[in-house]
C-alpha cells in the first residue's frame, strides 16, 4: 500500500492543545511522525526580556493554559531567590493552594480528556464541568478565571476572600465523592481498557533516555520522583502525602496515577487549608515602584512539580529593570518533541491523540 | 473480564435524570451570571481623583493605555488634563493599572459583557459610569497588599535636637547612594512636578539620573534651569513636592534632596566642565545686573551663557543676597554658596561687590555703559509693626538681625547683642530662622535659652514650611499662637522693655480671603521679655530708581510691573525679577533670571539689526 501523509490537528477534536502532528501513515499504522508545534508562538522567553520583572506576570501564564500558575510560581520563586526576599509564611501556603487546585484542574482536564480520543465524551463533560468550579473558586479568589496572575514575586497579589476555604472544601467533598463515577465511567469502562491497557507503552529506558519526568517517570521506573518530596518549595515538607508509582507504564497505568493523585491532591488541600496561618502574603522584592523594581545580578534555576512534570525557569539578572535571559524547562519537551518522532511511529493513527493525552503534553511549553 | 466491570460504566446514567450545569445561550445575555467580587472585568476611573498622571499606561504590560488631552478637564496645579483611554483589543485584564494608580481613581467593575459592531467602540475613556452605562458593581480594587507603589519617603538622617540647638551645624546629612537610589526608584516619571515649579525644571529627569547613576546628565539637566543647584537642594520651597503624584496616597518624592545628592556627589572638575560647557553662542553686549540674589544671579549665568558681558553690582561685601545673608547656615552653609557662585564667575560674570547703586553708581550710568539692566534687588527690609514702643532700641528688625548673625557665623562681626529673654513676632519661615538663630546664640552666650513666638496666625495657619516648626519646637522655641501685640511695654525707670501685650485675635481674614485681623481686646496676656524681635514680613527698597523713571513704570505695593519676560512696563531697556516682581522665593527668583536673560537677549539682538 503506498504511504499517505496525514495530519493531525491544530482543528481536530482528538487533539490536545494547538500542536499539529504530522504521520505518514501506512494503512492505519503510522510509520514516521514529527511535532510541528508554533502554532502559538508568542516568543515568550524573547518577550520576557523586554519586559519588567512585574509586567511579566501579563505574559508568562499563557506558556501553559490549562496550569499557567507553575509559571507564576517558578518566575516568583526565582525573582525571590536572586533579590534574597523572605516570603512571607502566609503566602507560602495560599500559594501551595493554589498550586493544587491548578494540578486538580489540569489532572480533570487530561483525565476526562481521554474521552475524546476514545469517543466517550461523557468523561470529557464530566470532566470540563467538575474544572469549571474550580475556575469559579479562581475566579474568586484571584480575579480571573484562566490567567490569574496571582502568585508574584514576594508572596501572592491579595489576600484570601473571606469565606473561600468553605467553598473550597464543600467542593473537594463533592468531588471525592464522585470520584469512584469517573473510576467506573474510565478505569472499569472494557471499552476504553481496551484501548490503554498493555497500549501506548513508556518502558523505562526511554524515561532515562528522554529525560521525561512527573507521572511518565513515576509509572515506569516505580521511582517517588516528585519534585515536591524531592526538594519541597513552599511548606511541601509540612504536608503529607503520596507519591503513587508503578513500574508498568501503559496508558492505563499513567491515567491511573493521575486518578490516584486527584485523591492526593484533596488532601493537601485540606492540610494546607487546616494549616493556614494568618498574616501578611506579600513582601517588597525590590525598592521603589514596580517600574523602577532591579533585580540583583545572578543566575537561578527554579523548579516546581507541574502535573506533567518538572517545570523550571533558569533566570539571569543582570540587576536590570527586566530579566537578561529566560528560559524555560518546560515539562513536556522531552516527550512531546523528541518521543512523537521516536515513539509514535509503530502505532495506530488512533492512539495518536491517545498517546498525546497520556504522556502529559501541552503543546506551548515546546512552542514557548 | 467480569460482569461488574461491564455494568460499570453506566453508573453514569444515574446523572441523566438530574438538572444540566450547562448554562443555555440564552441566558447568557438576558440574564448573565454575575462575576466573583474580586472580578477582573472592565475599568472605570473617577475623573475627578484622577491626576493624569499616566502611570498606568506606564506599567501596561500591552500597551493598551493611551493618555488623551481632554480639552473639558481643567488644566489645574498638580495634574495634567489627561485621561486614560483603554483599547480592549489589546487589554489583557491583569490589573496592573489598578495596583499602581497615582491617586486611586482607576479601578475594575465585575463587568465582562460589551459588544459592539464597531472596531472604535472597543477604544473606550472610562469614566465613572461604567462601559456599558448602566449600573455596575466594583470588582479588583486597589488595596495595601497589591500597591506597586512604594508609598513611603526613604529615611534622611537630620542632626537631633539637643546637639544642634546650640550650634550652627548643617541639621539635614543629606542621601547616601543607597538612600538616593531607593528614593528616586519611587519616582513614577510623571512629570506633573515640572509644571508646578515656577523654574520648571527637569525634575523626572534628573531623579531618573540619579536612578541610573548617572550624576553627571542629573547636573546637565539642573543646569538647563537653575544656576543655584545646590542652595536650591537645601532651602527650595520645594513646591514641586506639594504636587507630587506620589502625596496622593503616600509620601511625595524628596525632590529637593535628590538635587542635593547630585551636586554634593560630583566632583569639582567634572562639575567644572558640565557648567562651562553650556555655553551656546556668541552674544554681542554688555548687561549690568542690580542685586547679586537669586534671580540676578540666575540671570547673570544665563546671559553668560548666550555669550553676553555681565556686570553685577551688589551692595553688601559678598554676594548671594539672601541666601548670604538671610538664610541661617545651619540650613544653607555659606560654602555651599560659595560653590555655586563660583561656577557663575568662572563663566566670566563680573561681580561688584560693596558697590551701592543708587549711591556709588546711578542707574543711568549703568543704563549707558551697558545695552541693558536687570534689576533684582529683592526684600531687603522688613516691615514695620505700628504699636507703642517700637521704636526702643531692644526692638530688632529680622533681616538686619540675621544679617548681623551671618557676619557673626563666618566669623567677621561680633555677636549681636542677645539678652536672656526674648519674644519673635511673626511665624513665618523667616519668624523661625530668626527664632533658632536666638536659640544657638542663647545657648552659646548664657548657656540656656527663653524663646517665644507670638503670632496673630492659629497652628494650622503658620506660614512657616512644617519642617521648621517641628524641628522649632523640638529646639525649644515657645509657641503663644493666635495673638497679635498690641503694646511694648518699657520699664520707666531703666527705660529697658520688660513685656509685650498681646491679645487674642478672632479672625485673621475677612470673607473676601483678605487678611483683615479682628482683635478681641478683652482676651490679653502679658509675656515677659527683654526684647523684641519682629519678622512679620519683607519690604522691598526701590529708593535707588530715580523719580522721573519711577514716574514712567508701573509700581504696585512695592511690586515692579513686567511682562512676560521680565520687561519693564515703560522702560524697555529694564527688566526686573524675583521678589520685587513675584514675592519672596527663592526658586521663582531663580525662574525669573532665567526668563529675563531670555528676554534680555531678544531685545538686545533686536536692537542691533
Amino acid at each position: 500500500m503506498k504511504e499517505i501523509k496525514l495530519f493531525l490537528g491544530p482543528q481536530h477534536p482528538g487533539m490536545h492543545g494547538n500542536a499539529s502532528i504530522h504521520m505518514y501513515v501506512d494503512g492505519d499504522i503510522i510509520n514516521r511522525a514529527y511535532l510541528l508545534p508554533g502554532m502559538l508562538h508568542r516568543g515568550f522567553e524573547k518577550s520576557m526580556e523586554r519586559r519588567t520583572w512585574m509586567n511579566n506576570i501579563a505574559l508568562i501564564p499563557r506558556i501553559c493554559v490549562p496550569e499557567p500558575d507553575t509559571n507564576e510560581m517558578v518566575f516568583a520563586m526565582n525573582i525571590e531567590a536572586l533579590a534574597n526576599v523572605e516570603v512571607p509564611e502566609r503566602a507560602h501556603w495560599i500559594r501551595m493552594l493554589i498550586l493544587e487546585l491548578a494540578r486538580l484542574s489540569a489532572h480533570l482536564m487530561a483525565f476526562g480528556g481521554c474521552g475524546g480520543p476514545t469517543g466517550l465524551y461523557t468523561a470529557m463533560y464530566w470532566a470540563q464541568a467538575d474544572r469549571d468550579l474550580i475556575l469559579t473558586l479562581f475566579e474568586e479568589i484571584t480575579g480571573q478565571r484562566i490567567y490569574h496572575m496571582y502568585i508574584v514575586g514576594g508572596g501572592v497579589r491579595k489576600d484570601l476572600p473571606k469565606g473561600i476555604e468553605k467553598k473550597i472544601l464543600d467542593f473537594v467533598d463533592d468531588l471525592e465523592r464522585r470520584l469512584p463515577d469517573y473510576e467506573d465511567l474510565i478505569l472499569n469502562n472494557p471499552s476504553i481498557l481496551a484501548r490503554i491497557k498493555d497500549n501506548i507503552m513508556l518502558p523505562a529506558e526511554v524515561v532515562w533516555e528522554l529525560g521525561v519526568t512527573g507521572i511518565g517517570m513515576r509509572s515506569a521506573t516505580g521511582l517517588e520522583y516528585d519534585l515536591r518530596k524531592v526538594t519541597p518549595y513552599a511548606r511541601y515538607d509540612k504536608v503529607e502525602f503520596d507519591v503513587p508509582t508503578a513500574t508498568y507504564s501503559d496508558a492505563y497505568a499513567r491515567l491511573n496515577i493521575k486518578y490516584l493523585e486527584m485523591y492526593q491532591i484533596i488532601r493537601i488541600i485540606r492540610q494546607v487549608l487546616d494549616m493556614m496561618p494568618g498574616g501578611k502574603v506579600r513582601a517588597k522584592v525590590a525598592e521603589g515602584s514596580a517600574l523602577r523594581w532591579r533585580i540583583p545580578k545572578g543566575q537561578v534555576y527554579s523548579a516546581v512539580e507541574a502535573s506533567r512534570g518538572e517545570y523550571g525557569y533558569y533566570t539571569v539578572s543582570t540587576g536590570e529593570t527586566m530579566p537578561y535571559r529566560v528560559a524555560v524547562r518546560g515539562a513536556s519537551f522531552p516527550q512531546g518533541l523528541l518521543g512523537i518522532e521516536k515513539y509514535l511511529p509503530g502505532h495506530r493513527i488512533d492512539d495518536a491523540p491517545l498517546w498525546f493525552d497520556t504522556m502529559g503534553v501541552c503543546s506551548p511549553e515546546i512552542d514557548r | 473480564m467480569n460482569k461488574k466491570s461491564i455494568l460499570a460504566p453506566f453508573k453514569g446514567w444515574k446523572y441523566l435524570f438530574k438538572k444540566p450545569v450547562a448554562i443555555p445561550m440564552d441566558d447568557i445575555f438576558k440574564n448573565p451570571r454575575e462575576s466573583q467580587d474580586n472580578y477582573r472585568g472592565f475599568h472605570i476611573n473617577d475623573w475627578e481623583t484622577c491626576i493624569g498622571c499616566g502611570t498606568c499606561a506606564e506599567i501596561c504590560p500591552t500597551n493598551a493605555i493611551t493618555m488623551v488631552e481632554r480639552s473639558d478637564v481643567e488644566d489645574v496645579e498638580g495634574s495634567k488634563p489627561e485621561r486614560p483611554v483603554i483599547d480592549y483589543g489589546r487589554c489583557c485584564f491583569c490589573g496592573l493599572c489598578v495596583d499602581i494608580c497615582t491617586s486611586g481613581s482607576l479601578n475594575l467593575t465585575k463587568e465582562y459583557l460589551y459588544n459592539s459592531s464597531e472596531p472604535e467602540d472597543y477604544l473606550h475613556m472610562p469614566t465613572s459610569e461604567g462601559i456599558t452605562g448602566k449600573e455596575y458593581k466594583l470588582g479588583y480594587i486597589q488595596d495595601e497588599t497589591s500597591d506597586l507603589l512604594d508609598l513611603e519617603r526613604k529615611h534622611m538622617e537630620h542632626v537631633g535636637a539637643e546637639k544642634r540647638k546650640s550650634s550652627f551645624i548643617e541639621i539635614v546629612r543629606g542621601f547616601s547612594k543607597e538612600q538616593a537610589l531607593a528614593e528616586s526608584a519611587r519616582c513614577v516619571d510623571c512629570g506633573i512636578c515640572t509644571k508646578t515649579c515656577p523654574a520648571n525644571m527637569n525634575i523626572p529627569e534628573y531623579i531618573k539620573s540619579v536612578w541610573e547613576g548617572n550624576l553627571e546628565e542629573g547636573l546637565d539637566y539642573l543646569y538647563k534651569t537653575n544656576p543655584l543647584p545646590s542652595v536650591c537642594g537645601r532651602i527650595c520651597t520645594h513646591e514641586c513636592e506639594s504636587v507630587c503624584a506620589l502625596s496622593h496616597r503616600g509620601d511625595a518624592i524628596a525632590i529637593r534632596w535628590l538635587k542635593r545628592y547630585i551636586v554634593d556627589n560630583m566632583p569639582d572638575d567634572k562639575y567644572e566642565e558640565i557648567v562651562l560647557s553650556q555655553v551656546s553662542k556668541k552674544g554681542e553686549g554688555k548687561v549690568a545686573i542690580v542685586g547679586a540674589g537669586s534671580s540676578g544671579l540666575s540671570a547673570a549665568y544665563y546671559l553668560a551663557t548666550l555669550g553676553y558681558e555681565v556686570d553685577v553690582y551688589e551692595r553688601k561685601p559678598m554676594a548671594g543676597g539672601p541666601m548670604r545673608y538671610g538664610a541661617p547656615k545651619y540650613r544653607l552653609p555659606d560654602a555651599v554658596t560659595d560653590h555655586d557662585i563660583s561656577f557663575i564667575e568662572k563663566l566670566g560674570v563680573k561681580i561688584h561687590t560693596n558697590t551701592d547703586v543708587g549711591k556709588d553708581i546711578t542707574l543711568d550710568e549703568l543704563k549707558k555703559t551697558h545695552n541693558a539692566v536687570f534689576v533684582s534687588t529683592g526684600y531687603p527690609d522688613t516691615r514695620a509693626l505700628k504699636i507703642p514702643g517700637v521704636d526702643h532700641k531692644d526692638v530688632k528688625m529680622a533681616m538686619s538681625f540675621l544679617a548681623a548673625a551671618t557676619e557673626y557665623e563666618r566669623g567677621v562681626a561680633a555677636m549681636p547683642d542677645i539678652k536672656e529673654d526674648v519674644v519673635v513676632v511673626g511665624s513665618g519661615d523667616v519668624a523661625f530662622d530668626v527664632a533658632r538663630t536666638l536659640i544657638r546664640f542663647q545657648n552659646e552666650k548664657y548657656g540656656k535659652m527663653n524663646v517665644q513666638m507670638l503670632a496673630l496666625e492659629t497652628a494650622q495657619q503658620v506660614p512657616a514650611t512644617p519642617e521648621e516648626v517641628t524641628e522649632g519646637v523640638e529646639e525649644g522655641i515657645h509657641m503663644n499662637l493666635g495673638f497679635g501685640p498690641q503694646t511694648i511695654q518699657i520699664d520707666k525707670e531703666s527705660g529697658d522693655i520688660k513685656g509685650i501685650e498681646a491679645c487674642e485675635c478672632i479672625r485673621l481674614f475677612d470673607d473676601n480671603n483678605r487678611f483683615d485681623p479682628q482683635m478681641d481686646f478683652d482676651a490679653k496676656m502679658c509675656l515677659e521679655t527683654q526684647q523684641v524681635y519682629l519678622a512679620i514680613g519683607q519690604v522691598s527698597d526701590l529708593s535707588y530708581i530715580p523719580k522721573e523713571l519711577q514716574d514712567k513704570i508701573t509700581i504696585e505695593r512695592g511690586k515692579i510691573k513686567v511682562d512676560a519676560e521680565g520687561q519693564v512696563d515703560g522702560a524697555s531697556w529694564l527688566f526686573a525679577g524675583g521678589d520685587i516682581v513675584h514675592g519672596m522665593d527663592i526658586i521663582n527668583g531663580v525662574a525669573d533670571g532665567h526668563r529675563a536673560a531670555v528676554g534680555i537677549d531678544k531685545y538686545i539682538s533686536k536692537n542691533k539689526k
